[in-house]
């Protein structure tokens, strides 16, 4: 009897203990052997560790105007290339890399403040219209079509300018809003899908609550296009946020770097005399970009339980 | 009192501007505690509908439900959605056809059954669990307590029906439905799950409706049995009475459609002609003559009526006579 006990015992504490995160440590686990998800988790790795380190990374100060006096003497061409200056200066005489590096913080933060918040209010209210259907479903889904209706930079510029003093908050807002109505309809699909599911038809045989069918049942079998589609959103909120930053609907400091804004300035001002200005912060944006992709589609895979061995 | 008494459950399907369809008509019958009660019909006879209707598991918006399903002297069509929430469960379980997808596939076996323990006997995840293995041994998964964290995937067919009976007899309901629950198993893992069934529901003294297409599985399980065709009960009788002598000439085509252990060398099948849509609407006679081979003229012009017959019921005008029934055909 006693070892019959010892024997359920151990496997029963690990359901106990794990049943809440043993669906996360096994996505771990299988993460770890995909080399797609590697891949992924390098480039977003060093991407994070560049933007938290940025300043102490970057070899100049990327606000220093630098050769101001040779421009002046007609000696040096700005923006160009410059001895000193591994990938050139702007049109300001500041340092390209430098600035690059220092504008990974602000990229990482208003690019991924503004797809969590996109998807965070994507959820709430997909979830409300495919949790409830019927009339809720009704109503939201019809605020839905009237945010996708709107052009997505008009509907950012026209919610920054509500703001009487524009900052880098009222770009993360207004670009989390363009990314809303695209969470909330692909949730809402599949939890219209869970909806009619035999699992859930069984769990409600069963008279499991309603909050638990949603939480436990529905909205974790509908979360995969979801978490896709984020990773997508990061790349495009990135350069959403340059937009309206161009536009002057952002943080109005002439200094602040980032690599959307200087991938505007440099795509408008100097494509055809200087375009290096322009590709840099473009390819490290479709670097950041390739790396949160990555890494999402290898979650999704890692998260569905179908894929597993 | 019998346990659960269904009286002129009716569902009908409405949609604005159209026709509504009415898929069970009038069906009344009785399950005694410990009884096992077959419904038996081709597809589209309204056999699950009426599960689904017992169980208030269809969608408010376009079914109509009259009628009243008494539970132990409560009409479940009666109680608020809480209240019939609180009981499905608890006192009435149901199994289904599919076992992959009737199982959430992100949530191991283990959570499923200990989520049902929890909300019904209000017990700790712990205590929850340890009774989950109970469940899980009882039902004939081999090394239950390993199987606790598994995923539904990671099952057999037949464990994955097992862990769902094992689900749903966990609060000990007193009635069990199981809707075609071996359908989708390979045959000789369709004999097990109902040897399964037969032991559990003879343990436990629970009360099984038994919904399949599928005479083979009444032959072994049923005390009672119920053809619908239409959604309507066509006969009702006692399991033996029912294979020996079949009245209505549906049930006699049913039978004659499956293959038997005693019929001659040679001797061929003989297929119901026809389908679902021949029917003719009840009110105008009976919705199976156009298929019937022993249609009168009368049986499409009057609707024929449930009466008694030979111990149980029968809905025909001009049913089988037993002689004729144990030459083997009418055609």
């Amino acid at each position: 009897m006693n070892t019959l006990l010892n024997k359920k015992k151990e496997p029963i504490d690990k359901l106990a203990a794990a049943s809440g995160n043993s669906l996360g440590r096994e996505a771990l686990r299988r993460m770890l052997r995909s080399p797609v998800a590697i891949t992924g988790g390098v480039i977003t790795g060093l991407f994070v560790l560049l933007a938290v380190f940025a300043p102490l990374i970057a070899p100049k100060d990327p606000f220093e105007r630098y050769l101001q006096d040779k421009v002046a003497l007609g000696q040096g061409i700005i923006p160009g290339s410059q001895p000193g200056f591994p990938l050139g200066v702007d049109d300001f005489g500041r340092d390209e890399l430098s600035r690059l590096i220092v504008g990974a913080q602000n990229t990482l933060l208003v690019g991924v403040l503004a797809t969590v918040i996109g998807v965070l209010l994507g959820i709430i209210i997909g979830g409300l219209a495919g949790a409830f259907g019927g009339w809720v479903d009704t109503v939201l889904m019809r605020l839905v079509d009237v945010m996708l209706s709107v052009p997505s930079l008009l509907l950012a510029i026209s919610v920054a300018a509500l703001f009487a003093k524009p900052s880098q908050w009222t770009v993360i807002l207004a670009v989390s809003l363009i990314g809303v109505p695209i969470f909330a309809r692909l949730l809402r699909g599949s939890m219209l899908t869970q909806r009619s599911s035999d699992h859930v038809l069984a769990a409600t045989s069963l008279g499991v609550k309603r909050g638990a069918i949603v939480f436990r049942h529905m909205l974790p079998n509908s979360l995969g296009p979801v978490i896709v589609q984020a990773t997508l959103t990061l790349a495009t909120a990135i350069l959403e946020a340059a937009a309206l930053s161009f536009l002057g609907l952002g943080d109005p400091d002439p200094n602040r770097a980032e690599w959307g804004i200087m991938l505007s300035k440099g795509a408008r001002q100097f494509l055809d005399v200087r375009p290096e200005l322009a590709y840099y912060p473009a390819i490290a944006i479709i670097i950041v970009a390739l790396g949160f992709t990555l890494l999402g589609e290898s979650l999704r895979e890692a998260l569905d339980p179908k894929n597993r061995r | 009192m019998a346990l659960l008494e269904v009286r002129d459950l009716t569902v009908q399907f409405v949609r604005r501007g159209e026709q509504s369809f009415t898929a069970v008509d009038n069906v009344s019958f009785d399950v005694e505690p410990g009884q096992t009660v077959g419904l038996v019909g081709e597809s589209g006879c309204g056999k699950s509908v009426t599960s689904l209707a017992i169980m208030r598991l269809l969608a408010k918006r376009g079914n109509k439900v009259t009628g009243s399903v008494r539970f132990e002297g409560t009409d479940l069509l009666k109680l608020s959605t809480k209240d019939m929430s609180d009981r499905r469960g608890r006192d009435l379980g149901m199994v289904f056809q599919d076992p992959l997808s009737s199982l959430n596939p992100v949530i191991p076996i283990g959570l499923q059954i200990t989520e049902v323990l929890e909300r019904h006997r209000g017990m700790s995840r712990k205590a929850a669990s340890v009774e989950a293995v109970d469940l899980l041994d009882k039902v004939g998964i081999p090394d239950p307590s390993r199987r606790l964290s598994e995923y539904p995937h990671q099952l057999s067919g037949g464990m994955r029906q097992r862990a769902l009976i094992a689900i749903a007899l966990a609060c000990r309901p007193r009635l069990l439905i199981a809707d075609e629950p071996t359908t989708a198993l390979d045959v000789t893992i369709q004999a097990q799950i109902l040897a399964l069934l037969r032991e559990l529901v003879q343990d436990t003294g629970t009360a099984l409706i038994m919904i399949t297409h599928d005479l083979g599985v009444v032959a072994g399980l049923c005390d009672e049995v119920n053809v619908l065709y239409g959604g309507k009960i066509v006969e009702r009788a006692q399991r033996h009475q029912l294979f020996a002598e079949p009245r209505h000439p549906y049930t006699h085509g049913l039978l004659a459609s499956i293959p038997r252990l005693d019929a001659g060398r040679g001797e061929k099948l003989i297929p119901i002609r026809g389908s679902v849509s021949d029917n003719i609407p009840w009110d105008h006679g009976c919705a199976f003559a156009p298929r019937c081979p022993n249609a009168l003229p009368v049986c499409r012009e009057v609707q024929p009526q449930l009466v008694p017959d030979r111990g149980g019921l029968l809905r025909c005008h001009n049913p089988v006579r037993p002689a004729v029934a144990a030459g083997g055909g009418t055609r």
